[in-house]
C-alpha cells in the first residue's frame, strides 16, 4: 500500500527577490516542503540563506513569483492577516534577538503575550519549555547574563512555545561549540518528532549528516542548485517549474 | 476586562517601562503650562467682552449743554422724566454734580465748581437690547423733551475697545491652538525617538504575529502617562501664576481689567485641558506608531 501524501506546507514557485534596483538575491526558487518534514538549507555565506528564511517567515515579500503557505498565496495577501499567519511560525534568529529588558522567562513568554494569552495561564507552559531546553534555574536571568548557548536555547524555547507548524532557524549551531550544537540538534529532531516541520540554514556539514530523514536544499549564488547531485532527498519542486522540464 | 485602547499588564512588560522618559514630560509640562494661560487670556478676555457689550454697551448717556443754569435744570427733569416714561429703558440715574466735578476735575482742575462756568448735567440710562437697537427712537423723544440734550452711546465708543478684545481672544484661541499643534508635534518626534529606541524589539514582536494595534498600544501608554504627568504640572504651575495675576490686577482697581475674571465655567475648562492632552497625545502617538509600522511588511 502507497505511503499517504503529505500535506505541503509551503510551496516557492519561480520566486525572485531583489533589494532595492540592485541585482536579484534570490532567483528562480522552486520547491515545496511537507508537512512534518525536516529540511536542512545549505549554501556558502552569501549565498541568500537568510533572504530566503525571511521570505518564508513573511519577513519579506518577494520581487516576483509565488509563494503558498498553509494552502494561501501570501505574496498577495493582505497585510493586516500577515499576524495570523506569523503565529503559525516560530523563527530562532542568526543573533537570537532576544529582547534584552526581559528575563528568559518574560523572552520564552513573549509569542503567548502577544496571542493574548492570560498571565494566569502562562507559567506552566513557560516553565515547562524551560525545563525542556534545561534553563529551569535560570528563568530570571537576563540575556545580558546568559552564555551564548543559554541565549540560543531560549530562542529557541520561544521559538516553539506557541507550538507552530513551521520552526525555521538560520545558522542555530553558529555561535555555539560542537556539543552544544549536538544538543540542540537533538531538540529539533524531538520537536520534529512531534509533528513540527523545520527549515534549518546551516553551513555545518556535520550536521547534515545527524538527521538520517533531513531533506536538503543547496543556494549557490541566489539560485537553488544540485551540481553534485549529492543531496540527499532534495524536496520536490512545484510541478512544472524545473527548468526545461515545464508542465505541458 | 480590558479596554481595547489600554494595553494589558502583559502587553505593558514587553517594553521598558520607563515612568519619566527623558525631556518628554518636562517638554509637555512646558506647552501645558502656556496652553492654560493663553486658555485662561482668552476666557478671561471672552469674560470681558460679554460684560462690555451685555452690560456697559446698552448705556447711553444725555448731556444737557445749556449755559443758562435754569433752563439746564429743567431739560434736565424734562429728559429724565422723558426717558423714566420710555419702554425698554430699565434705570435712569442723574450723574451728581460732584461725580461731574470729579470727572472734569483732571481737565479743567476746581473751576468747575464756581459760578459762572456752565457744567453739563449728565443723566446715565440703562437700556434693554430691543430699545438700545432702536436708539433713533430714544434720542428723538429726549430731544424732543429737551432741545439740548446730546445723547451719547457707549457702544460707539466701547466698540474699538470691544473689537480689541474679540481680537486679543481669538489671538488667546489661536494660541491655545498652536500650543496643541506643537505638543502633538512633540510628541510625533518622542513616539518616533522610542520607535527607533525599540527598533529591535517591535521588529521581534512584529515577525512573532503582534498586530500593529497590539504595538501601538504599549506607545501610547507610555506616552499618555507622560503627558498626564506633564500636563498636571503645567497646570499647577499656571494656576499659580493666574492666581498672583489675579491679585495684581484686584489692586489696581480697575473696572475694566477687573471684569477681565475667570468664572467657573473657564477654571472648569482650564482643568480638562491636561485630561484633553493626554488624550490628543495618545491619539497622535497611537497614530504615528500605526503610520510607521504600516511602511514595515
Amino acid at each position: 500500500m502507497a505511503a499517504p501524501m503529505a500535506t505541503t506546507i509551503a510551496q516557492f514557485e519561480n520566486v525572485g527577490l531583489r533589494y532595492g534596483t540592485g541585482a536579484e538575491t534570490l532567483s528562480d526558487i522552486s520547491f515545496s516542503l511537507d508537512g512534518g518534514g525536516f529540511y536542512f538549507l545549505t549554501g556558502p555565506s552569501g549565498a541568500g540563506k537568510t533572504s530566503l528564511l525571511k521570505l518564508l517567515y513573511l519577513a519579506l515579500r518577494p520581487s516576483r513569483g509565488l509563494i503558498r503557505l498553509f494552502d494561501e498565496d501570501v505574496v498577495t495577501l493582505p497585510r493586516d492577516r500577515l499576524p495570523g499567519f506569523r503565529r503559525r511560525i516560530g523563527v530562532v534568529f542568526q543573533d537570537f534577538r532576544l529582547v534584552p529588558h526581559l528575563s528568559a522567562f518574560d523572552n520564552i513568554a513573549l509569542p503567548l503575550r502577544v496571542a493574548g494569552v492570560e498571565e494566569t495561564e502562562l507559567a506552566t507552559p513557560v516553565n515547562e519549555m524551560l525545563a525542556w531546553v534545561g534553563l529551569s534555574d535560570r528563568a530570571s536571568a537576563r540575556p545580558a547574563t546568559l552564555s551564548g548557548g543559554e541565549q540560543q536555547r531560549v530562542a529557541i524555547a520561544r521559538a516553539v512555545i506557541g507550538r507552530p507548524e513551521i520552526l525555521i532557524a538560520d545558522e542555530p549551531t553558529g555561535n555555539v561549540d560542537p556539543e552544544m550544537a549536538a544538543r540542540l540538534l537533538h531538540l529539533f529532531d524531538a520537536l520534529n518528532k512531534l509533528g513540527t516541520t523545520l527549515v534549518v540554514a546551516t553551513h555545518d556539514i556535520h550536521l547534515l549528516s545527524r538527521v538520517s530523514a533531513a531533506q536538503m536544499m543547496r543556494l549557490e549564488g541566489g539560485r537553488l542548485s544540485d551540481p553534485t547531485g549529492a543531496l540527499k532527498n532534495p524536496p520536490r519542486e512545484p510541478r512544472g517549474t524545473r527548468s526545461g522540464k515545464s508542465a505541458k | 476586562m480590558s479596554l481595547p485602547f489600554a494595553a494589558s499588564p502583559a502587553e505593558r512588560r514587553l517594553l521598558t517601562e520607563g515612568r519619566l522618559s527623558g525631556p518628554m514630560p518636562w517638554v509637555i509640562a512646558i506647552m501645558m503650562f502656556l496652553t492654560v494661560l493663553a486658555a485662561a487670556g482668552g476666557l478671561a478676555l471672552n469674560h470681558a467682552a460679554s460684560n462690555v457689550t451685555g452690560s456697559i454697551a446698552q448705556r447711553i448717556t444725555v448731556q444737557i449743554v445749556e449755559a443758562n443754569p435754569d433752563l439746564r435744570e429743567a431739560q434736565t427733569r424734562a429728559a429724565m422724566a422723558a426717558l423714566g416714561d420710555m419702554e425698554g429703558v430699565t434705570e435712569v440715574v442723574r450723574v451728581s454734580d460732584e461725580e461731574i466735578d470729579a470727572l472734569i476735575e483732571p481737565w479743567i482742575g476746581a473751576a468747575g465748581d464756581e459760578e459762572g462756568i456752565p457744567v453739563p448735567t449728565m443723566i446715565d440710562a440703562a437700556l434693554t437690547e430691543a430699545a438700545h437697537n432702536d436708539l433713533e427712537r430714544i434720542e428723538a423723544a429726549v430731544v424732543d423733551a429737551a432741545p439740548a440734550a446730546r445723547v451719547d452711546d457707549h457702544a460707539q465708543f466701547l466698540a474699538p475697545l470691544a473689537g480689541l478684545i474679540g481680537s486679543l481672544t481669538w489671538l488667546a484661541f489661536a494660541l491655545v491652538l498652536l500650543t496643541a499643534s506643537a505638543l502633538a508635534a512633540s510628541v510625533i518626534l518622542a513616539v518616533r525617538a522610542a520607535l527607533n529606541t525599540h527598533r529591535s524589539t517591535i521588529e521581534v514582536l512584529h515577525l512573532m504575529g503582534a498586530t500593529d494595534v497590539q504595538i501601538a498600544r504599549l506607545f501610547q501608554r507610555r506616552i499618555a502617562l507622560d503627558a498626564l504627568f506633564g500636563g498636571l504640572v503645567g497646570f499647577l504651575v499656571a494656576v499659580v501664576v493666574l492666581l498672583l495675576l489675579g491679585q495684581r490686577i484686584g489692586a489696581v482697581g480697575s473696572e475694566l481689567l477687573g471684569s477681565a475674571t475667570l468664572p467657573l465655567s473657564a477654571w472648569i475648562i482650564l482643568a480638562l485641558l491636561p485630561l484633553a492632552g493626554a488624550a490628543v497625545s495618545t491619539l497622535v502617538a497611537r497614530y504615528t506608531v500605526i503610520g510607521v509600522l504600516k511602511k514595515l511588511l
